[in-house]
């Protein structure tokens, strides 16, 4: 099997070394219209960072409303006169901003970087491939997608009514999103139009980058790189693309339908008899709940496409700074697999409670269950990995780290939401932000801070700055901690989401709007607090960013004494990767400590022969059934 | 750096489990009949969720902690993992989150899969932008027909009544839903422009009300008093106020409001207002 494999790669060899291509020289093809894969990864990261930024601010915003509801914020009364007359937030403006900072994160972040981004610089060199299967296709993703990106910025000043984009929640729910503008809710006209065609034009970028993955992953694997051999980075990017490519499509479905219901007078999502207070609704015929059934179809693979990432990128960080084989190489790759074919079959646990009928809740609720188990088998295999480790904890360590610790706590409590009966009380208070916020939002952006660290040295040839990267870890997973644990709290209590403000400020003394919200104040005012320190916090990454960009320490080819093929290659690589050389694979992504080898690391690429005590060494492990792949 | 990690991670670990065992932030105390039931199940599920949680965080800060690289030159143990701990673990961690779901179906099952019981009182609700409409059959014990077409926000219509059935004539619509205690109310939940969301917190009920859809649900409430009812599904600018009230009422108060014709039924509701403060 493996002579075979062998032997067709290197028929691909000589293939791919058949169209070895030349750099572009001119500006606009070498920087921006590019087809090679390394600056399209910048691209997309660079896209991710300009809607991070954006995002975080719309959050704080919205703390600041909801701590401090009343308050004149002179600063937003001149930005938006109508939105925040005198500088007081309304409750529509708030609405906007949930909205855009749900859309902007979950889409132009956490799908964009670690897969566009990462994935599209590292997947190709980390298989041997001197770039995508379809560059010119890449690059087609990279500038859809930064099409989307200017129609959402365009929702934001084209909402009218003060608003900054549609005031139904990223989810759009229907009829609020479909008939809103007859209600008479802003935002929910050309803001809304704007939003559902950037989604939609979202949706078509991301199948042309799921596709261009999976082609590259399967056929330009180099000699000796056998799919049990690859990085779990690379599978989880597989992975992550597999799902994107059968979610996405029915995102767009839904999209195209929801905006022909909105203008053009059908009715897939909006039933009849609905009245306005004074004429009836001339809609007759849909069902709100078939777009929460199509867009939770979309909505929970999601989820793992953001996450999956950013497990590969913690395997393979924590393994290289362990300085220790990754604990269950296979049974990773299968939990990861689990949970990406689970994954397609929970999405009912967002609709408990939306009157579909209960036998679905029932069976959803096992389902989501069952989810955990993977996801369990994937922790556990972490902590086995750092067991009788030799740990270096630089920056994108201390980051990988964070990764675990966070995906533990914000992954455990689907056992609690997953329980439909459990739903009852805690479905939409903030027990589900709290949850959802640290498991795919932070765990997520942890594994993007730890990819950005660990591969900044190859991407830009210079170390980023290990002290500031430090200082920058230290306040951000004690306020990101510090920010989501509490929201826990105010989900048991009742707090509920999407809530503008929870009370009012009338002579100086707080009245709640519901009494029962009383306990949460404390929590409230320390979360905001929290916020805004993080925030503040994130300066130090952006500065180091740049900072090292241009002035960081000069790296040499394999600064962590990584095993991998990208730390193989010049640094930055060269424009086809490997100057034109196929590398060979002789063993798996994470021989460290490897007994009787001269340093505690064995690249990829080292051949056999050369190290006889290698190959000993690792020939002695095939009885226990780790083959010749080094994984057991 | 090792060491520090790991006593923030048991840090945070502790002040967690803390947050939860303090007290200071909990269910309000239930007024349901299936409440109890839900707060044990609560209970099982968050014990599980501390263990595993506590487990594995103090397991990373373990870690974290004992297998820093000392710089003593020694190498990291050489192993690519353990199939029987594989199993162990996938095998153990199903049986308990399966274990889990099941247990969980109870609750669901009482309230979503059985029939309303017979001696339920019916309320058919009608939500909108921004308010809960209760109806009420009167004294016939029949609801009067609604039409969409008749929906007049301006003649204080907000449910449609068709005044030309006689049934309709001493049905009360009021902003409050009122129940018996002890006795099980059974509600067909609507909406008539948006998705909205009936939410009691003490009760431990919610449910959406969802344009086109009737949804039927029951519940008893089993303790006297006014509670709070919140939409829980964003529903438009007005969202974090549209608020109502449960009354609960005695047996006798509750006979004698709702043989009240139409025309006292609002401000009978008003002065009960007074007399039951807001509970919570």
């Amino acid at each position: 099997m493996a002579e075979a494999d062998n032997e067709s790669e290197f028929e691909h060899e000589q293939h791919a070394a058949a169209h070895h291509h030349e750099p572009p020289h001119s500006f606009i093809r070498k920087y921006i219209f590019s087809i090679d894969h390394k600056v399209i990864g910048i691209q997309y990261l660079l896209l991710a960072l300009f809607s991070v930024l954006i995002g975080m601010i719309m959050s704080v915003l919205m703390r600041m409303n909801m701590t401090w509801p009343g308050h004149a914020w002179p600063i937003l009364g001149t930005l938006f006169p109508t939105g925040a007359p005198g500088g007081v937030m309304s409750p529509e403006f708030y609405l906007s901003l949930v909205t855009m900072h749900g859309t902007m994160m979950v889409f132009f972040v956490l799908t964009t970087a670690p897969q566009g981004g990462f994935g599209n610089y590292f997947l190709p060199i980390q298989i041997g491939a001197d770039d995508m299967a379809f560059p010119v296709l890449n690059m087609l993703s990279f500038w859809v997608t930064f099409v989307g990106l200017v129609v959402l910025c365009a929702a934001i000043f084209a909402s009218g009514n003060g608003v900054l984009g549609p005031t139904g929640g990223w989810t759009g729910y229907p009829p609020l999103s479909a008939i809103g503008h007859l209600l008479n809710v802003p935002g929910q006209g050309m803001g809304l139009n704007l939003w559902v065609i950037s989604i939609a034009i979202f949706c078509v970028a991301s199948l042309l980058g799921a596709l261009n993955f999976i082609t590259t992953l399967l056929n330009l694997r180099t000699r000796g790189m056998s799919l049990m051999r690859m990085p779990l980075t690379c599978w989880a990017w597989f992975t992550t693309a597999v799902l994107a490519l059968l979610s996405f499509p029915v995102l767009l479905a839904a999209g195209i339908l929801l905006l022909l219901d909105h203008n053009a007078g059908t009715s897939f999502f909006v039933p009849s008899g609905l009245s306005n207070g004074t004429t009836l609704i001339d809609h007759a015929g849909g069902s709100p709940i078939l777009w929460q059934h199509l867009f939770w179809f979309f909505g929970h693979p999601e989820v793992y496409i953001a996450i999956l990432p950013g497990m590969g990128a913690t395997s393979h960080i924590l393994s290289t700074f362990a300085r220790k084989p990754i604990f269950g190489y296979r049974a990773m790759v299968f939990a990861m697999f689990a949970i990406g074919l689970l994954g397609f079959f929970v999405w009912g646990h967002h609709m408990f409670i939306s009157g579909m009928s209960p036998w679905t809740g029932m069976a959803f609720s096992v389902l989501t269950l069952s989810i955990g188990v993977p996801s369990a088998i994937k922790t556990f295999n972490w902590l086995g990995t750092l067991w009788g480790a030799r740990i270096r904890f630089t920056t994108p360590m201390l980051f990988a780290l964070g990764f675990v610790s966070l995906f533990v706590a914000g992954g455990i409590t689907g056992l609690v939401l997953g329980q439909s009966s459990l739903d009852l009380s805690m479905h939409d208070t903030y027990f589900v932000p709290g949850h959802f916020h640290l498991v795919m939002g932070v765990a997520a952006i942890f594994g993007m801070f730890a990819g950005t660290y660990f591969w900044f040295p190859k991407m830009f040839g210079r170390m980023m700055d290990e002290r500031i990267g430090r200082l920058h870890f230290w306040p951000t997973i004690i306020g990101v901690y510090a920010i989501f644990i509490p929201m826990h709290a105010m989900g048991l209590v009742g707090l509920p989401r999407r809530y503008s403000q929870f009370w009012e400020v009338t002579n100086g003394k707080i009245e709640f709007i519901y009494h029962f919200n009383e306990p949460t104040h404390p929590l409230i005012v320390f979360v905001t607090w929290a916020a805004i320190l993080t925030a503040i916090a994130q300066v130090l990454f952006v500065f180091n960013f740049f900072w090292s960009m241009f002035k960081g320490k000069k790296a040499s080819d394999n600064p962590w004494e990584a095993t991998t093929l990208e730390w193989t290659t010049a640094t930055p690589p060269p424009h086809d990767n490997f100057g034109g050389k196929v590398p060979s694979v002789y063993r798996g992504a994470y021989e460290f400590a490897v007994p009787g080898a001269p340093a505690d690391y064995v690249m990829q690429t080292t051949p056999d022969e050369t190290d006889a005590n290698v190959a000993a060494s690792v020939s002695s492990h095939q009885g226990k059934g780790n083959g010749h792949d080094g994984h057991g | 750096m090792g060491r520090a990690l790991a006593v923030f991670i048991w840090v945070m670990t502790i002040l967690s489990v803390w947050m939860f065992l303090s007290g200071n932030w909990w269910f309000p105390a239930a007024i349901s009949e299936h409440g109890p039931a839900y707060d044990r199940q609560f209970l099982l599920t968050i014990a599980v969720v501390g263990v595993a949680f506590a487990a594995a965080q103090v397991a990373l800060g373990y870690a974290v902690w004992r297998y820093r690289d000392t710089g003593d030159g020694t190498r990291a143990v050489y192993s690519h993992g353990n199939n029987r701990m594989e199993i162990i673990w996938t095998v153990v961690t199903a049986a308990i989150f399966i274990t889990l779901a099941l247990l969980g179906q109870r609750v669901w099952y009482s309230l979503h899969m059985t029939p309303a019981p017979a001696n339920a009182s019916q309320v058919r609700v009608l939500a909108q932008q921004f308010q809960w409409n209760f109806h009420y059959p009167g004294a016939d014990g029949k609801f009067g027909r609604t039409d969409p077409a008749k929906i007049s926000d301006e003649t204080i219509n907000y449910i449609g009544l068709d005044a030309s059935d006689p049934a309709a004539a001493d049905d009360a619509v009021v902003q409050t839903l009122v129940t018996e205690v002890n006795r099980p109310v059974s509600m067909i939940l609507m909406a008539r422009d948006v998705t909205h969301s009936f939410w009691v917190p003490p009760l431990r009920f919610k449910q959406d009300a969802v344009p086109g859809l009737e949804v039927p649900v029951h519940f008893t409430a089993n303790k006297t008093g006014r509670y709070e009812i919140a939409c829980a599904e964003l529903c438009g600018q007005q969202h974090y106020k549209m608020r109502s009230y449960m009354l609960v009422l005695p047996k006798d108060e509750y006979d004698a409001l709702m043989a009240l014709p139409q025309a006292q039924f609002q401000a009978r509701v008003t002065e009960l207002y007074k007399k039951y403060p807001v509970t919570y």
